[in-house]
């Protein structure tokens, strides 16, 4: 699947909530999904900055994907977290550098976009796009 | 609810209707504002000074001749002798403007640089918020003076004990926040600054957090600074006080240089301008030193005793309330404290509970709080924080418990 489908098929299970609270209470259960990073990488090279709550991003090549892994002390942060790797990962790095973040907005999570919002979503989602840079220049 | 009828003093339902921003709605409900120890909501009476301002008579003080410049400087130094009254400093010119607790404390800090020196000791407090750490961590660097540290207890009391054993006549400085902002305690600083004195120490007491609730007494405190922002009382932000004993800011050298703060200016020699403009350098927020003196004079027409009261017995509500809910831990209980709740449940990030009282209309604090330290003595990374004013009601602390648990409800 490409990241487009991913999004859209998040986009769809989103879909199907009428208020915030079943929306968040999906993505608390999203959370519990989210591929965990190796205790071992859980150090301060792969905390992302920006956020209230602790968020470790890791990244492997398997062949010629990226493969993300993750976790956060914070639950809501680990359910916007697993989203992401959701859409993000298993994808080849030049894809998610050109990939765009709109789903998010369309998935109702609109004010996790902000900058200043605590939770660093837009870090992470600049983080990632980091580790597809990297790991693409190490493809070429 | 005897007790209710008791602090009917305080009129609530006539009072919130000064504060507009009372009736808006956040995420689809109706704001239940708890974050008042970040910054207090302005009534209605500091807009309209603000209004006045800028409608008629917006001008430059103390150096123009003409009429505007005249009323600006007027009402600007109004302003400065209600502060003087409100906190009953001896002069007015003990009173220096600044734009806020942070410049107050930095411009001591700033002063005392050229008085320390390598051997002296400053004592700071374990409860300290970060801009009462760092200024004087930035100042022991500079001088070669020793930082050191009055510890807490886990009621979030400071143990006055250690105190008493770390004083001695090193000791130049001593820095104690009058209430804690993490933890609401209101630390006992008559006390404090009686051992300080008697060991020949200078004493600023940080009282952001206690100026919205307690009307401190600098002269029978016989502190020698004292400092605050305007906005923790309902007035405007980026404006506070810095009150210091005449001797001791005729001891300090200026802080920043500028127009407003000299005498004669050649390139020679310049001599500096007498108190209080020594400290004012530049055109100051003059708008918001009026509207400084607008907010003494709404909280003063309720009346401190009568806002403490109050509060006291929000406190009192909110904190039985969420004794109720199981896993509940509240972080500072000390015998005396502000209308402050920090609290934490079952180890859920305070950042999950935050987020989603905020779906809920509801704006309180989490995180650290600007007071990394007191975090690491409770081994948390941060809490829920919930401050009261006196524009509060039980029926918001109501809608708030009912959140909470929905909250929890939602993270377990």
């Amino acid at each position: 699947m490409t990241i487009q489908e991913k999004q859209n098929e998040v986009i769809d299970e989103f879909a199907m909530f009428d208020d915030w609270m079943q929306r968040y209470e999906y993505m608390i259960e999203l959370g519990k999904s989210l591929p965990l990073i190796d205790e071992k990488y859980k150090i301060e090279e792969n905390l992302i900055k920006g956020c209230q709550s602790k968020v470790w991003v890791h990244a492997e090549l398997d062949g010629d994907r990226l493969l993300f892994t993750a976790d956060s002390d914070a639950i809501i942060t680990k359910g916007i977290v697993a989203i992401l790797i959701r859409v993000f990962s298993d994808q080849h790095p030049s894809q998610i550098i050109d990939a765009d973040t709109q789903f998010i907005d369309e998935i109702g999570l609109k004010e996790h976009l902000s900058p200043t919002r605590a939770n660093g979503l837009v870090s992470m989602i600049k983080q990632l796009k980091m580790y597809a840079l990297a790991y693409q220049t190490q493809l070429n | 609810m005897s007790q209710s009828t008791q602090v009917s003093k305080i009129d609530v339902a006539t009072i919130r209707q000064d504060f507009p921003i009372l009736d808006r709605k956040v995420n689809g409900y109706p704001l239940v504002y708890f974050d008042n120890a970040a910054t207090a909501q302005t009534p209605k009476q500091v807009m309209d000074a603000i209004v006045d301002y800028y409608s008629n008579y917006n001008a430059n003080i103390h150096r123009g001749v003409h009429a505007l410049s005249q009323e600006a400087t007027d009402k600007y130094e109004q302003a400065r002798i209600k502060i003087q009254r409100h906190f009953n400093a001896e002069h007015a010119h003990e009173i220096i403007m600044t734009s806020g607790t942070t410049h107050g404390i930095n411009l001591v800090a700033n002063g005392f640089s050229s008085l320390l020196k390598e051997g002296d000791e400053i004592l700071v407090s374990a409860m300290e918020h970060h801009s009462n750490i760092v200024p004087w961590q930035m100042l022991a660097e500079k001088t070669g003076a020793r930082l050191k540290v009055i510890p807490m207890d886990e009621k979030g009391e400071l143990v006055l004990s250690e105190y008493r054993n770390l004083i001695s006549d090193r000791t130049k400085l001593v820095f104690v926040n009058h209430v804690s902002n993490a933890l609401g305690t209101v630390n006992p600083i008559q006390e404090i600054i009686d051992i300080a004195h008697a060991a020949g120490a200078a004493v600023l007491i940080d009282g952001a957090q206690a100026s919205p609730h307690i009307k401190a007494n600098v002269q029978a405190l016989d502190v020698d600074f004292y400092v605050v922002s305007a906005h923790k009382m309902c007035g405007p932000t980026g404006v506070g006080m810095l009150y210091g004993k005449q001797e001791w800011l005729e001891k300090l050298p200026p802080y920043q240089g500028g127009g407003e703060m000299i005498a004669t200016v050649s390139f020679e020699k310049t001599t500096y301008a007498g108190l209080p403009h020594k400290f004012e350098a530049g055109t100051p927020n003059i708008c918001g030193g009026i509207a400084f003196g607008a907010a003494l004079d709404y909280m003063n027409a309720i009346g401190f005793e009568e806002i403490a009261a109050y509060e006291e017995e929000l406190l009192h509500y909110a904190t039985s309330k969420l004794k109720e809910i199981e896993g509940v831990k509240i972080y500072g209980e000390a015998s005396e404290k502000t209308a402050v709740i920090s609290f934490n449940v079952n180890g859920l990030h305070p950042y999950d509970i935050g987020t989603l009282l905020d779906k809920m209309g509801i704006a309180v604090r989490t995180g650290h709080h600007c007071a990394q330290p007191v975090m690491d003595f409770f081994k948390i990374p941060g809490t829920v924080r919930a401050s009261f004013a006196f524009y509060n009601t039980k029926e918001e602390i109501d809608t708030f418990m009912e959140a909470l648990k929905k909250a929890l409800m939602m993270l377990q």
